[in-house]
């Protein structure tokens, strides 16, 4: 544990913008991905269990 | 029963639809505590580099990304030389589910090298050997994801993409090799991206950790989208009528 | 035997390019036009134009070339020859490369030739035009080759020739870095004979690999 404050920790000695843009995107790049997996998945169970 | 058999048992969609299932749930808990556990490693163990500052930590999703994007690369091309050689439908099948989540991690480490560039070297863009060979990867998966799409025939789609993945696959050394030679010719790029910091045993054990977590969680996610796949695909088999789902 | 059907095959499918002048002429057009655009975009100072001439020809001859690989198989499988090769008992790697040398000679020789004389818009000195022509006349046949593959995995499907771009470029930057790497290493004062070599080493695995990997490729199109 090495942050001197809260802060510090968000401040990310200034590459903030960098930092958390980039954990930030991956994040919601993966997030992005399961959303629309199940989305599909479920769509497809509906249209399963109404058509065929 | 021989074991030749078991393997083959598990190649037909109706008895891997439901194995897959099973195994979600362990890969996506693998996932989380993984990459939970390197996000510790990435923000709390590792110390602030000399030279590069707090910056440098995007190399913990930088780095696995990039191996991710490779990884996923070779194995699709393994599943595409399955499906070809084999003419296994499930082979087929799995190439296609790889392919945008290894796409993801390709825009995933050009996008997080470009934010690690930017305050490092001052430019969004370097045309750097390994990110340009990253970009290129990235145009490969695009190919392949656009000629599968474009093809309506789902066996066909398979087997053509699935030699364009091998063609790709054979490439990509070369793709690679000129890319490194051109970049020695034109000494304009004399920054390079790639030479990370001389690595802390901790910052190693970030990137391994974050790459197993990603690992575990391209497993679950292809295997989710293999099972949208099958459904998709064999709506009008009997398996899957006869399956009782209890999501 | 073979040998004979497979000049018969490449002799025919001249002749019938041939018989489409037009189409060839466009393409090559295109080359020239192509190269002339981008005094415009970049502004016509000399040196300027001198470093980026080996460059702009490469690319040029690369678009160029996708423009005309199109038409490497569509006319023979909308007319029904394309199956008729799949059942003949020529090897149908053979037949393809057949093919593909008679396109190169229709498209990618006459770029070839050409290019000295838009080298010579670009002010290139003498010794970088005839290394600019070498590594052409070693490059357009690879452009060919790999092209193949993408022409035959596209045939018949929407979108065609833009997927084809799609699918084609990236396998070309190597060709590309090589060859027009070769010229600029020369103006540099290095050695052109690098870049040239792994041209030519291009041309040597391309020649066994591709014709291969279109056949299958058109197997997997036309069954």
């Amino acid at each position: 544990m090495q942050w001197g404050s809260v802060q510090a920790f968000f401040d990310m000695g200034g590459y903030a913008a960098y930092v958390w843009g980039s954990f930030g995107f991956t994040a919601l790049a993966m997030l992005v991905e399961v959303v629309s997996l199940r989305r599909r998945a479920s769509h497809l169970q509906d249209g399963q269990e109404t058509g065929a | 029963m021989s074991s030749r058999i078991n393997l083959y048992r598990f190649a037909s969609p109706a008895t891997f639809y439901p194995l897959a299932g099973r195994m979600i749930p362990w890969f996506s808990w693998a996932a989380g505590i993984f990459c939970l556990t390197g996000l510790f490693i990435s923000f709390f163990v590792a110390p602030t580099d000399y030279q590069q500052g707090e910056a440098y930590r995007i190399i913990f999703i930088h780095v696995p990304a990039a191996w991710m994007s490779m990884f996923i690369y070779l194995v699709m091309a393994g599943y595409s030389a399955l499906s070809l050689g084999l003419n296994a439908r499930l082979s087929g099948m799995m190439a296609q589910s790889l392919a945008p989540t290894g796409a993801m991690f390709t825009a995933l480490a050009l996008i997080t090298g470009s934010f690690w560039g930017k305050p490092m070297w001052g430019a969004w863009w370097v045309w750097d050997a390994r990110l340009t060979s990253e970009l290129i990867l990235l145009f490969l998966y695009i190919g392949y994801l656009a000629l599968h799409s474009a093809i309506d025939d789902p066996r066909r789609a398979d087997r053509a993409s699935a030699l364009f993945a091998l063609v790709g696959v054979v490439n990509v050394p070369i793709i690679y090799f000129s890319v490194k030679w051109w970049n020695t010719l034109h000494q304009g790029a004399s920054v390079s991206l790639t030479r990370a910091p001389a690595m802390a045993h901790t910052m190693l054990m970030g990137m391994l950790v974050m790459a197993l977590g990603f690992w575990m969680y391209s497993i679950a996610v292809v295997l989710m989208r293999v099972r949208c796949v099958m459904r998709e695909r064999e709506r009008d088999a009997a398996w899957l009528s006869a399956l009782k789902e209890v999501e | 035997m073979t040998i004979a059907i497979l000049k018969s095959l490449l002799m025919r499918d001249i002749r019938l390019a041939m018989r489409r002048k037009a189409d060839v002429a466009a393409a090559l057009f295109f080359f020239v036009i192509a190269a002339s655009l981008f005094p415009f975009g970049v502004g016509a100072e000399p040196t300027q134009l001198r470093a980026i001439g080996p460059g702009v020809l490469w690319v040029s001859a690369l678009l160029s070339a996708m423009l005309s690989l199109g038409r490497l198989f569509s006319m023979d499988h909308a007319d029904g020859t394309l199956e008729q090769l799949l059942l003949s008992p020529v090897p149908l790697a053979a037949a393809v490369l057949a093919k593909i040398g008679a396109h190169w000679l229709v498209s990618g020789l006459p770029l070839v030739l050409l290019a000295p004389l838009i080298g010579l818009q670009f002010d290139l000195p003498w010794r970088e035009l005839a290394l600019l022509t070498l590594s052409l006349l070693l490059g357009t046949p690879v452009l060919s080759l790999i092209g193949a593959i993408g022409a035959a995995l596209t045939l018949g499907v929407r979108g065609g020739s833009v997927l084809l771009a799609l699918l084609i470029l990236p396998l070309y930057i190597p060709v590309l870095i090589f060859g027009a790497g070769a010229v600029t290493a020369s103006a540099a004062g290095l050695t052109p004979w690098a870049g040239m070599s792994l041209v030519g080493a291009m041309l040597a695995l391309s020649l066994f690999f591709a014709p291969l990997a279109t056949a299958a490729a058109l197997r997997i199109v036309l069954d």
